[in-house]
């Protein structure tokens, strides 16, 4: 149980604001920080590692305290086995696949977890290489082993996969929601991609401006007010051909180019470039299983 | 002909253990230099850079007011620690560390400050301390500008001559460097001995100079 209650002064291109957060975490929940960049989601994960710190408040887990402003303590963050993923993945350069994992591990450390987290997270291949050499999503998924090689007691991922292709993404968020699984941890994840949220998080927080504006399960937080059979995305006209009596619209939906057909007057109202909202009554999608990404 | 290889040993026990010594204190002054945030850090950094700019002979000045038996601090080293450091060997070894100070302490800084910090924090989140992330993760990963800050401490070292001259002096076997001795055999128009004593110089500085571009020309290669 982590209950975390701060408060931190910000400075952010629209000026100065204050975070403050009020929340608890159960043990082996996993819990998402949603919303815009800048909104103070990162500064959490940091002052619950230790990185940096709280202007006031307390951080207490599981009964011990990792900050108090009142008394002035603030447990140094190589005490708190926070196992923390970076966005830039951190892995030190001078060290092999395998280095990095036995580099991290405790003192009292057994070198079989090394042997065991390779196995499992498939390194065995990559275990001599450098990180220098290593794709994006490898890089990855060593900096998750690495992580988990020290025993945390609580992980924290700042934007774990912002930086990759859309595959690997889906194939990583599935081995860390497997990883926290087996080995229980409470996992705190900062991420503005909601699939990935709706996907691996038991409890979303939305922060905008430094305060948690809704919570609740990704159900909850994002289906509120559209579960009435409709879906809608946001979209850009590329392009209005003319076909006979109706239009074909192209629109860049996400990172897809879709054709639609649109009536005259809908036409009427749009131009190339426009930002235009999609919208479809749901009584006859089409679903098709897209089997193992 | 009548030279010794006296000089050129001396010169290079000079320069080896000045780099030495700068090891021993320059590196960790640059990793604190390139972490801290002390007011007065950039009257330190100017401190550091002095001897760049400065004419060897100012510092060579002071250094021997400093050194002399007559002044509080050589009185003291000479009566405490028992060593006498004008005119001496001892003396150069000091002289050298101060004067080659900033070609250990620049590389090595810019060194740590071109690290991602995200390093550190990683190292610290494994819960390692901070010997265990300086010696395991920092210097492996600035070894182009360790191997620039002693190599270039070790040819700036040969290459001293203001320094050695104001404080140093001419004894043979305890100051007469290399660098002296070439301006002594000119003197008395000994161009043979001037002659071999430059050329071992030259070369030397050459050859270490061409392994440092070659060695660092290597590592970049192998890190794009």
């Amino acid at each position: 149980m982590i209950e975390i209650d701060i408060t931190k002064k910000l400075f952010s291109a629209q000026g100065e604001f204050t975070l403050a957060l009020q929340l608890s975490i159960e043990q082996g929940e996993f819990i998402s920080l949603f919303g815009q960049s800048g909104a103070g989601k990162t500064t959490l994960l940091r002052c619950l590692a230790g990185l940096e710190k709280p202007d006031g408040g307390t951080i207490k887990v599981n009964g011990e305290t990792w900050f108090d402003s009142r008394v002035a303590t603030m447990l140094p963050a190589r005490h708190r086995r926070a196992g923390y993923m970076f966005q830039d993945y951190a892995l030190f350069p001078n060290m092999t696949v395998r280095g990095n994992l036995e580099f991290a591990l405790r003192p009292e450390g057994d070198r079989k977890r090394v042997a065991e987290l390779i196995e499992m997270m498939g390194l065995g291949e990559l275990q001599q290489r450098k990180p220098d050499t290593l794709s994006g999503g490898q890089k990855q998924r060593v900096a998750l082993a690495r992580a988990l090689a020290a025993e945390p007691k609580l992980l924290l991922l700042d934007e774990p996969f912002s930086a990759l292709d859309h595959t690997t993404r889906v194939r990583l968020q599935d081995e860390v929601m497997r990883m926290q699984r087996h080995y229980g941890l409470t996992t705190v994840m900062v991420s503005h991609d909601i699939s990935e949220v709706y996907k691996l998080s038991q409890r979303v927080l939305v922060i905008e401006h430094g305060r948690i504006a809704k919570q609740g399960t990704p159900a909850e937080v994002f289906k509120a007010g559209q579960a009435n059979g409709k879906f809608s995305f946001a979209g850009e006209v590329l392009d209005i051909e003319t076909a006979d009596v109706v239009f074909a619209v192209t629109l860049l939906v996400g990172n897809q180019v879709v054709r639609v057909i649109a009536t005259a007057d809908e036409v009427k109202s749009i131009k190339q470039g426009d930002r235009v909202m999609l919208m479809s009554k749901a009584f006859n999608p089409v679903l098709v299983a897209v089997g193992s990404l | 002909m009548d030279y010794d290889l006296q000089p050129l040993i001396l010169t290079f026990k000079l320069a080896a253990l000045t780099t030495l010594i700068l090891c021993l204190i320059g590196i960790p002054f640059a990793y604190w230099m390139a972490f801290t945030r002390v007011r007065i850090k950039p009257v330190l950094e100017t401190l550091v850079s002095m001897p760049l700019v400065l004419p060897p002979s100012v510092l060579g000045f002071y250094l021997l007011l400093a050194f002399s038996p007559q002044s509080a601090f050589g009185h003291f080293v000479e009566t405490y620690i028992g060593i006498k450091l004008a005119f001496s060997f001892a003396g150069l070894v000091v002289a050298s560390v101060i004067f080659s100070f900033p070609f250990m302490v620049h590389p090595v800084q810019s060194g740590f400050q071109a690290l991602p910090r995200s390093l550190t924090e990683a190292a610290c989140t494994l819960g390692k301390s901070r010997w265990q992330t300086f010696v395991h993760v920092l210097l492996p990963n600035i070894k182009p500008g360790l191997l620039a800050g002693v190599v270039l401490s070790f040819a700036h070292t040969i290459g001293e001559f203001g320094v050695v001259m104001m404080i140093g002096g001419n004894l043979p076997g305890e100051t007469k460097v290399a660098a002296i001795a070439i301006y002594d055999e000119v003197e008395s128009l000994n161009y043979a001995a001037a002659n071999f004593y430059a050329l071992v110089l030259f070369s030397v500085c050459f050859v270490i100079l061409l392994t440092v571009y070659l060695i660092n020309r290597k590592l970049l290669m192998k890190i794009g």
